[in-house]
């Protein structure tokens, strides 16, 4: 059998199952190739589907100055942009859904159809949100100031860590005591 | 430990055995869980020292479980990239970390049940296989091993959104839980599309062989839930578990009405299929699964009498490129895998007709 779009003996048989009836399609390998590249896979929003679905939830809430403006809030965590998100459709850090949760929220409610977690909760080793932000932005400014060369405050910021993630264990301890 | 993945080639994995229940239609029974290491930005903003960080933390916890211990561990940025693929090809790496960049491994029980992805997509994702229709033991599993790591290491954790994961798509329980079906008699009376809209209605995803954005090949397609948050891990586990008996009974009367409508034709497919595998010089890794999609109802149906399900399972998994290579000991293009395919096919078939003539 040759490839639908050239002339190379087909290898690749895919059925879509997008239109009305199953379409067989019969391809090369180079075509199928491009073919897959074209059409996103069906079934749960991935990366592009995801940007597809807050670009369609902000056209309908803000206007373009608004969204212009939305999209250089960055986390003062881990530093990541609305645009990178909108555009990635990955978060940079925990703190993320506290910072961007009005922007989120929405998003969360059309992907899942609600806010709430039902499921297990950690039994041990739970740390505050708080704590988790502060701990990560230790860690971003312990690395921002061995980049810089400044090993003295890196020290500085490991110590504090140390002490943190010490502390939170001791007061497990005592609590499960 | 160590692992030696030229040992892992000759032999079956979980998913392969074609043993537990609904075996004929089920492939495998799959749940993940998504973490995030709290102190940690998620991986997309992780610097070097960060991803090794995680990984490390994540390496040491697992030698203080006992009952984790003797994981194969692996680091995939190190591995050869047939070597990457040949872990993909057994499901137990995803595409994601075969293609990502920078510190990232894995951890393998010896039977190949349970694989736990460090630096993926989130810091850890943790993976329990079970061949057939199985759930219920892979949650408890899957449970349990969540557990043990979360004595040892503070998840990123959100009091009302719970798990938190790097895309929101995950947030909440963390959990997928797929099922891999055989499905060809569905889409020979062209009712998969049925399937396909009726499960997209509540709320469950259809995929390929591979995952997200992989095409249904072979006919086997990928059923898993597509929220993670508002319902608790048992109800989305239950909710692909009480789903999946329908999908079987429409096969298994779709396979009946083929064999009542027309059994002549049916026979007549599966049988050139198997000729073609059984004397080919040249094909493809798509025309191969193609057409063992054929055989394997063929087998199922009782067509075809000298081949179990678990040999066609084995050939599905040993005729993909990376597979193959492992198995011939060296790099080869695409035309040499083309015939050293055919040649490992016509080899495998031909001894178990031998073998089927010699017990008659």
């Amino acid at each position: 059998m040759k490839c639908q779009q050239c002339e190379k003996p087909a290898t690749f048989h895919i059925t879509e199952l997008t239109g009305e009836q199953p379409q067989e399609i019969h391809l090369c390998e180079g075509c199928a190739q491009k073919y897959l590249m074209q059409t996103p896979g069906t079934g749960m929003p991935g990366k592009a589907s995801l940007a597809g679905m807050l670009a369609q939830q902000l056209k309908v809430a803000d206007t373009a100055k608004e969204l212009e403006k939305l999209d250089e809030k960055c986390c003062p965590i881990c530093g990541i942009s609305f645009y990178e998100f909108r555009n990635q459709g990955r978060l940079g850090c925990p703190h993320d859904y506290v910072f961007f949760a009005s922007e989120l929220e929405p998003l969360i409610v059309n992907i899942h159809g609600d806010l709430l977690h039902k499921g297990k909760h950690p039994l041990t080793h739970k740390r505050s949100t708080e704590s988790q932000t502060k701990l990560i932005q230790l860690r971003r400014e312990m690395n921002e100031a061995i980049r810089l060369e400044q090993y003295e405050r890196a020290s500085e910021l490991r110590d504090t860590i140390r002490n943190l993630e010490e502390g939170e264990e001791q007061a497990e301890d005592d609590h499960s005591v | 430990m160590n692992v030696d993945l030229n040992e892992l080639t000759g032999r079956a994995g979980e998913w392969m055995k074609g043993a537990g229940p609904q075996s004929d239609i089920v492939i495998s029974s799959r749940i993940r869980l998504a973490r995030n290491i709290a102190e940690f930005p998620f991986i997309r903003r992780c610097t070097t020292p960060d991803r090794a960080a995680i990984d490390k933390a994540v390496r040491d916890r697992l030698a203080e479980v006992p009952q984790l211990t003797d994981l194969a561990y692996m680091r995939v940025d190190e591995l050869s990239d047939v070597d990457r693929h040949f872990l993909a090809e057994r499901q137990l790496i995803s595409r994601e970390l075969v293609e990502a960049e920078g510190a990232r491994s894995v951890a393998i029980d010896p039977n190949e049940r349970l694989s736990l992805m460090i630096n993926e997509e989130d810091h850890l994702r943790i993976q329990v296989m079970k061949s057939g229709f199985d759930l219920v033991a892979a949650w408890e599993q899957i449970n349990e091993v969540d557990d043990l790591l979360e004595s040892k290491l503070t998840y990123a954790f959100h009091d009302k959104l719970g798990y938190l994961t790097a895309c929101p798509t995950n947030v909440g329980t963390g959990m997928r839980v797929s099922v891999m079906l055989h499905l060809p008699a569905l889409v020979i009376t062209q009712q998969i599309e049925k399937v396909f809209r009726s499960l997209q209605k509540i709320n469950l995803a259809v995929r390929g062989l591979y995952g997200e954005g992989s095409q249904a090949m072979g006919d086997f397609y990928q059923i898993s839930n597509q929220i993670t948050l508002g319902r608790s891990e048992i109800e989305l586990r239950d909710q692909v578990h009480d789903v999946v008996p329908m999908i079987i009974d429409y096969e298994r009367r779709a396979r009946d009405f083929l064999l009542k409508q027309n059994q002549q034709d049916l026979h007549d497919k599966i049988s050139r299929a198997y000729g073609i595998l059984r004397t080919a010089q040249t094909i493809s890794s798509e025309e191969t699964m193609h057409l063992l999609s054929s055989v394997r109802m063929g087998v199922n149906l009782g067509l075809i009498d000298d081949l179990l399900i678990a040999d066609i399972n084995k050939l599905f998994v040993d005729t993909q490129p990376a597979h193959l290579q492992k198995l011939r000991g060296g790099p080869l293009d695409t035309a040499g895998r083309n015939s050293e395919r055919a040649l490992y096919l016509r080899r495998y078939l031909s001894q178990k007709e031998k073998d089927g003539a010699d017990q008659n």
